[in-house]
C-alpha cells in the first residue's frame, strides 16, 4: 500500500472517558418495553374477557401517566423523561389493576397519584421507595372504595360489553365472596355472577376481578418470559407464591371449613400479577438475590395475614407496599461479603 | 471441559478476537525516532543515565531503577539521544522521556552474559538477571517483576500461575505468543518457579483459545507445568479470580496474591524472563495487538518501546473511517486517549480503535436499582449503591461498603441499563478514601 | 360533646404546663445570641473556623471570637455586631477568589471530547478531562457548586470566573479545585495573571492561546518586585501590585485587569454527566 493511501484517525473526533468502553446492548427504555411486551398477553386477556372498555381504561391510564410525568418534569425543570417508557409501564400496570367499569376520571386521578405521589416527589425514576402503580391503586381504593370494589361479570368474547355502566352486570370476586361468607364453601365462593366456576376458569381468567389480574395463564407466560430474559429475579415470584401456598396449605389442613385451599388463593385475586409484575419492580425491590428471597417470603406472609385474618379480602397490594418500605433495610443486610472479606466482618453502617 | 471453580459474577462481552487471532506476529520496520517514556511501570520513576547527544546501542541502559519498586529502561535501537525531556502519557499529563534518533544500523549492545544451565543456576543470580533486564509485568499493570519475585520471608509461596487467559475482548497478543513461542513461555515459567522456589506451576487459558490450549498442553508434557482450561467469562484473567479458579484460594481484602501463597505472571512476562536469561536480552519490545473495526488490517506486531501510536496504526494499514475512541489496552479496562503521539510502552497490550456505534455513551440517568451490576460484579460488591453514595460525596459510606476492593474491571458499568459511569465513580471514591487515609496518617 | 370538652381541657392544662416548664426549667439563652445570628450571613461557609454560623454566633457572644473573623460579613454587619457586643473589630482586608485560568473554549485547545461525570474532580481522572492543558480550568462547576454565595459562574465558553461583587473571600472554592487554580487575593488588587501552568512557554502556546509564555514583558513594564516570575509563569505580587496599565504589554492577555470580567446572569447549573 502506498504511503499516501494510509489514513490516520482524525483526533479531534475522539471521545475520552473512563473505562469500560464497551456496553451491553441494554438501556432503561429497552427494559421497560420488554416488561410491557410481557404484559401484553394479560392485557389481551383482559380485553377478551371484559370487552373493549378494558382497552379504553388501559389507554386512559397510560396516557395520563405519561402526561403527568411530562408535566411534573417540566415543573421540576428537568429534561423530559417520558422517552424511557417507565411512565407508560406504570400506566399500563395501573390500568390492569382497575376494574373495567372504572370511570375515566378515576383513572386520571389514579395516574396523578401514581406518578405524582408514587414517583415524582421522590425525585423521579430510581428514587421512589414504593411501587408507583400500587400507590395509585391503593390511593384510589381508599378514596373511591365503592368504585374500586365494583367488579363486572366476565363475558369472554363479547367485545361490545361493558362500554356503558347500564349494561354492566356486577359481580363479586371469589375472594370478595370468601371475605363475606368467612367460610370455605366452594359452591358459595367459586362463582362469577350467577354461575359456578372451576379452578380452570380461574386459570384462564374467566372470573370477576381487575382487567389484568384474572388470567393466571397470560400472566404466567409473561412472567416466564421476563425470568428467561433475566429482567426479573425468579426468587421473588417463586418465594412469594411458595410462601402463600405453604401458609394457606397449613391453615386449610388445620381447618378446612374456614380456610380455602392453596390452589384457590393462588389462582384467585391479584397474586399472580403481584408476584410476577408488581413485587418484581426493580426500583422498589432488593438488589441482590438473597434480598429477593426475603422480599418474596415477606410479601407472601403479609398477603396471607391480610387475606386470612384481616378485614380486606385482598392483601397483595398492601403486602407489596409494606415490603417496599422494608427494601432499604433488606438491602443493607443482604449486601453480602465481597470477595476476600472474612466472615467475621459485621454488617455495614 | 473446564473443571475449575468459577467465580460469581462477570459478564460476556463480544469477543472481538476474530479480527486478529489468526494473524501471526509481524515485526515492525525500524523508525527514525523513538520516544522512550521513563514512566512505564508502577513504582518510582527510573533515573536517566544518558544525556543529550549521547550515542546509545540497542538494549543499552537508558535509566536505572529509582528505588526498590522500580525498573530499568533500555534503548530500543542504536542511535543518538536527541534529548531527555517529556512526552505525552496515558493520563494526559507529560511524563519524562528520552528521545532517540535512530542511526538505522540497529546495532545491539553487548548482551548480558548468558546464564548457562538455568536449571541449576542460583535463584538470586536469575533474579538479578530479571532486574538487570528491566522486566516488568506485561499484562498491563507493569509491576516490576523482580520485586514481585522477592516476597517478604514471612510469605511462603507455593504456587506459580501463568496468566494466559487474555480475557479482554479484542486483544490477541498473548494468544499468538502461546501459539508461536510456547517453549519460551514454559522455560520462562520454570525459571520464575526456580527463583521463587516453587514446584507447582499452572498456566490458565480461557476455553475460547482451544488451539493454544492444545499446543501448550502438548509442549508442557514432561515439564512441571500444568495447563488449566478455564471457563470463558470476563474477567477470568483478573488476578484474584484466576487464583480462585485454579487453586480455590481467595485473596483477602486489601491483600495480595502472596498472602495466599501464589504469584501470578503474564505469559509475556515469562517470555521476557526467558529471553533475559537465555539470550541476555533486555526488555525493549513487546507484542501488541492493533485492532478494531475501523482498522484496515488488524493484527499483532512486535513493537519496540517508544513507537508512537501513529506508526503502529500505519503498520495496520491505517483506518477506513474515523474512530470514536482510541484506546490503549482492551475495551473493558483500557485507557482512552486523544493523541496519536503517545508511545508504546512495556505494558501496551493493545491499541484499539472503536467505531461510534460500538462505544458506550455515559449518561446522568439515575440508578434504577435493577441489580444487574450486583450480579455482574466479580468481587461480590454492590456497585449501584456505591455509585449513589459517591454521587452524594459520602465517601465514608463508600469506604464501609468496600469501595477499595473494586478491581475496576468494568463489569458493572457494562451491565448498567442507565449507562452510569460506575468505574469513574469508583476511581473517584478510591482516590478520596486514600487521600483521607494519607492525611490521617500524616497527622499522627 | 363530652369528648370535645375533655380534649379542650387537656389541651389547655398541658399547654399551660409546658409554658410553666419553659419558664422555670428552660435553658437560659442570651437574648443577644439570636440577634447576632440574624446579623451573620448564615451561609455556613466555615471560613471563620467554627462549625457554621450558629457556632460562630455562640463564640462571638461568649467573646471567644471577634467579628472581623467572618470574611462573609459586610462591614456594616460587623459594625452592628461590634456595637451590640461592645467589642472592637480588627481591621480586615477584604479578599476575593480568583480562578487563575483564562483558557476557555475559544482560546484553549480541546483534547478529545470528554464523556463522563460532570465534576472536575472526576474529570481529572480521565486523560486530562478533555482539555489540552493539564493545568487548566475544566469548567465543570465543582467550584461553582461549592460557593455558598453563588459568586462563581461557568461562562458559555466553559471556564469559571468569580464575580467580585458577590465573592466574600470565604475560600470554600479554593480547596475543591483539583487543579488548584483558585487563590484568595486582596479585593483591591488591580490585575491578575490568569494562568497557572508551570510548563515551558513553547509547550503552553501549543495548547492555549491565553497562556503565560514567560516573556517577562510585564516585569520590564512594572517596577521592581511588582511582578514575580517563576520559570515560565508570571504572578502578581499582591503585597506590592503593579497598576492595571501594565496589562497592556502582555502579548497573550493572560495578565488582565481585575475588573475585566463580564457581568453575569444566573450562575449556570452544571449538567450531571457531560455527553460527548
Amino acid at each position: 500500500m502506498a504511503e499516501n493511501e494510509i489514513r490516520l484517525p482524525d483526533t479531534s473526533k475522539l471521545v475520552v472517558s473512563s473505562s469500560p468502553h464497551y456496553h451491553d446492548s441494554i438501556d432503561v427504555r429497552k427494559v421497560m418495553l420488554l416488561v410491557i411486551v410481557a404484559l401484553l398477553p394479560a392485557c389481551a386477556s383482559g380485553v377478551v374477557i371484559f370487552g373493549l372498555r378494558a382497552l379504553f381504561v388501559l389507554a386512559v391510564c397510560a396516557v395520563s401517566c405519561m402526561a403527568f410525568e411530562a408535566l411534573f418534569t417540566k415543573m421540576m425543570d428537568r429534561p423530559a423523561s417520558t422517552r424511557d417508557c417507565s411512565a407508560l409501564l406504570t400506566g399500563i400496570l395501573l390500568g390492569m389493576n382497575l376494574s373495567v367499569g372504572t370511570p375515566w376520571w378515576v383513572c386520571v386521578i389514579g395516574a396523578l397519584l401514581a406518578i405524582g405521589i408514587g414517583k415524582m416527589i421522590y425525585g423521579g425514576l430510581g428514587y421512589n421507595p414504593f411501587n408507583p402503580a400500587l400507590v395509585g391503586r391503593v390511593g384510589l381504593l381508599i378514596a373511591f372504595p365503592g368504585t374500586m370494589t365494583t367488579w363486572l361479570k366476565p363475558i369472554p368474547g363479547d367485545f361490545s360489553y361493558g362500554t356503558a355502566a347500564s349494561d354492566a352486570l356486577t359481580t363479586a370476586t371469589p375472594l370478595g365472596l370468601l371475605g363475606m361468607t368467612k367460610a370455605w364453601d366452594p359452591s358459595e365462593v367459586m362463582r362469577a355472577g350467577d354461575h359456578a366456576i372451576s379452578y380452570l376458569d380461574c386459570f384462564w381468567g374467566n372470573v370477576g376481578g381487575c382487567i389484568g389480574e384474572t388470567s393466571a395463564f397470560a400472566l404466567l407466560i409473561g412472567g416466564i418470559f421476563l425470568i428467561v430474559l433475566r429482567l426479573i429475579r425468579w426468587q421473588v415470584p417463586v418465594c412469594y407464591i411458595g410462601t402463600v401456598t405453604i401458609i394457606t396449605g397449613i391453615t386449610h389442613i388445620a381447618n378446612p371449613e374456614t380456610y380455602a385451599p392453596p390452589m384457590f388463593h393462588i389462582l384467585v385475586g391479584g397474586l399472580f400479577i403481584g408476584a410476577f409484575f408488581m413485587a418484581t419492580d426493580m426500583v422498589t425491590s432488593p438488589m441482590s438475590a438473597r434480598g429477593a428471597v426475603i422480599f418474596g417470603v415477606g410479601c407472601g406472609l403479609v398477603t396471607c395475614v391480610i387475606r386470612l385474618w384481616g378485614s380486606y379480602p385482598e392483601g397483595v397490594s398492601f403486602a407489596i407496599l409494606f415490603m417496599n418500605a422494608l427494601t432499604p433495610l433488606i438491602d443493607r443486610y443482604t449486601a453480602g461479603r465481597p470477595f476476600g472479606v472474612a466472615r467475621s466482618i459485621e454488617a455495614k453502617a | 471441559m473446564p473443571d475449575h471453580i468459577f467465580f460469581r459474577g462477570g459478564v460476556h462481552p463480544d469477543d472481538g478476537k476474530s479480527l486478529s487471532c489468526d494473524v501471526a506476529i509481524q515485526s515492525a520496520p525500524l523508525l527514525e525516532t523513538y520516544v522512550v517514556p521513563l514512566q512505564q511501570h508502577i513504582g518510582a520513576p527510573p533515573k536517566p543515565v544518558v544525556k543529550k547527544k549521547d550515542a546509545v546501542l540497542r538494549g543499552q541502559l537508558l535509566a536505572e531503577p529509582g528505588g526498590f519498586v522500580s525498573a530499568a529502561i533500555h534503548a530500543p535501537t542504536s542511535g543518538t539521544v536527541k534529548d531527555v525531556s517529556e512526552c505525552l502519557g496515558l493520563s494526559g499529563t507529560m511524563i519524562p522521556a528520552v528521545t532517540i534518533v535512530a542511526d538505522g544500523e540497529d546495532t545491539a549492545a553487548e548482551p548480558l552474559p548468558v546464564i548457562e544451565n538455568w536449571q541449576e543456576a542460583d535463584p538470586d543470580v536469575l533474579k538479578q538477571r530479571v532486574t538487570e533486564a528491566g522486566v516488568v509485568g506485561m499484562g498491563g499493570a507493569a509491576f516490576p517483576t523482580s520485586v514481585k519475585l522477592s516476597p517478604p520471608p514471612a510469605k511462603s509461596i507455593n504456587v506459580l500461575i501463568l496468566n494466559g487467559v487474555e480475557c479482554e475482548p479484542c486483544l490477541t497478543a498473548d494468544h499468538r505468543l502461546m501459539l508461536e513461542d510456547p517453549e519460551k513461555i514454559l522455560i520462562g515459567a520454570q525459571i520464575i518457579a526456580r527463583i521463587l522456589g516453587v514446584s507447582e506451576i499452572h498456566v490458565g487459558i480461557e476455553a475460547n483459545k482451544p488451539d493454544a490450549i492444545a499446543l501448550m498442553t502438548e509442549k508442557a508434557s514432561g515439564t512441571p507445568v500444568t495447563v488449566s482450561e478455564l471457563r470463558v467469562r470476563y474477567p477470568q484473567g483478573a488476578e484474584k479470580q484466576l487464583i480462585y479458579a485454579i487453586t480455590g484460594r481467595k485473596v483477602p481484602t486489601g491483600g495480595l496474591p502472596m498472602d495466599v501463597g501464589a504469584v501470578v505472571q503474564n505469559v509475556g512476562t515469562a517470555v521476557a524472563v526467558a529471553e533475559a536469561v537465555l539470550e541476555g536480552k533486555s526488555l525493549y519490545e513487546r507484542i501488541t495487538t492493533v485492532t478494531g473495526s475501523p482498522v484496515v488490517a488488524p493484527g499483532n506486531w512486535r513493537l519496540r518501546v517508544g513507537t508512537p501510536y501513529s506508526e503502529a496504526l500505519k503498520l495496520a494499514g491505517g483506518v477506513k473511517m474515523d474512530p470514536a475512541k482510541l484506546i490503549s489496552g482492551g475495551p473493558m479496562m483500557g485507557i482512552s486517549v486523544y493523541s496519536l503521539d503517545i508511545p508504546v510502552m512495556k505494558n501496551t497490550s493493545g491499541i484499539l480503535l472503536l467505531a461510534a456505534d460500538e462505544v458506550s455513551q455515559y449518561t446522568s440517568e439515575s440508578c434504577i436499582r435493577c441489580g444487574r451490576c450486583v450480579d455482574a460484579c466479580p468481587m461480590s460488591m454492590m456497585p449501584g449503591t456505591l455509585s449513589v453514595q459517591i454521587e452524594n460525596e459520602r465517601f465514608d459510606l463508600a469506604e464501609d461498603w468496600h469501595a477499595l476492593d473494586c478491581i475496576e474491571c468494568g463489569c458493572c458499568a457494562y451491565a448498567c441499563p442507565s449507562h452510569r459511569p460506575l468505574v469513574q465513580h469508583m476511581r473517584r471514591a478510591k482516590g478520596e478514601i486514600m487521600a483521607k487515609r494519607k492525611a490521617a496518617q500524616a497527622k499522627k | 360533646m363530652a369528648g370535645v370538652v375533655v380534649l379542650l381541657v387537656m389541651g389547655l392544662v398541658l399547654g399551660f404546663g409546658i409554658g410553666l416548664a419553659v419558664k422555670f426549667f428552660g435553658a437560659v439563652v442570651d437574648p443577644r445570641l439570636e440577634k447576632v445570628e440574624g446579623m451573620l450571613p448564615n451561609a455556613n461557609c466555615g471560613a471563620c473556623g467554627f462549625a457554621g454560623c450558629a457556632d460562630f454566633a455562640r463564640a462571638l457572644v461568649a467573646l471567644e471570637a471577634e467579628p472581623g473573623k467572618c470574611p462573609s460579613c459586610s462591614s456594616e454587619a460587623v459594625e452592628e455586631i461590634c456595637e451590640l457586643l461592645g467589642v472592637v473589630a480588627e481591621e480586615r482586608e477584604p479578599k476575593v477568589a480568583v480562578v487563575r485560568c483564562g483558557g476557555d473554549n475559544t482560546k484553549a485547545k480541546m483534547a478529545g471530547q470528554y464523556n463522563g461525570v460532570a465534576d472536575c474532580k472526576d474529570a481529572v481522572l480521565v486523560a486530562g478531562g478533555g482539555k489540552g492543558c493539564v493545568h487548566g480550568c475544566l469548567g465543570l462547576a465543582t467550584c461553582a457548586r461549592a460557593c455558598p454565595f453563588g459568586a462563581i459562574e461557568i461562562t458559555a465558553d466553559g471556564i469559571a470566573i468569580v464575580h467580585d461583587e458577590l465573592c466574600t473571600g470565604c475560600a470554600k472554592c479554593v480547596s475543591v479545585c483539583p487543579r488548584r487554580l483558585i487563590v484568595l487575593a486582596p479585593a483591591s488588587a488591580p490585575a491578575h495573571v490568569y494562568c497557572n501552568s508551570p510548563q515551558k512557554g513553547a509547550a503552553k502556546t501549543k495548547v492555549c492561546k491565553a497562556s503565560c509564555i514567560g516573556c517577562r514583558k510585564c516585569v520590564k513594564a512594572s517596577e521592581d518586585g511588582q511582578m514575580e516570575i517563576k520559570g515560565f509563569l508570571a504572578a502578581v505580587n499582591y503585597d506590592n501590585p503593579p497598576t492595571a496599565a501594565v496589562c497592556d504589554v502582555c502579548p497573550t492577555k493572560c495578565l488582565k485587569p481585575a475588573s475585566d470580567e463580564a457581568a453575569s446572569p444566573e450562575p449556570e447549573e452544571a449538567r450531571e454527566v457531560v455527553n460527548a
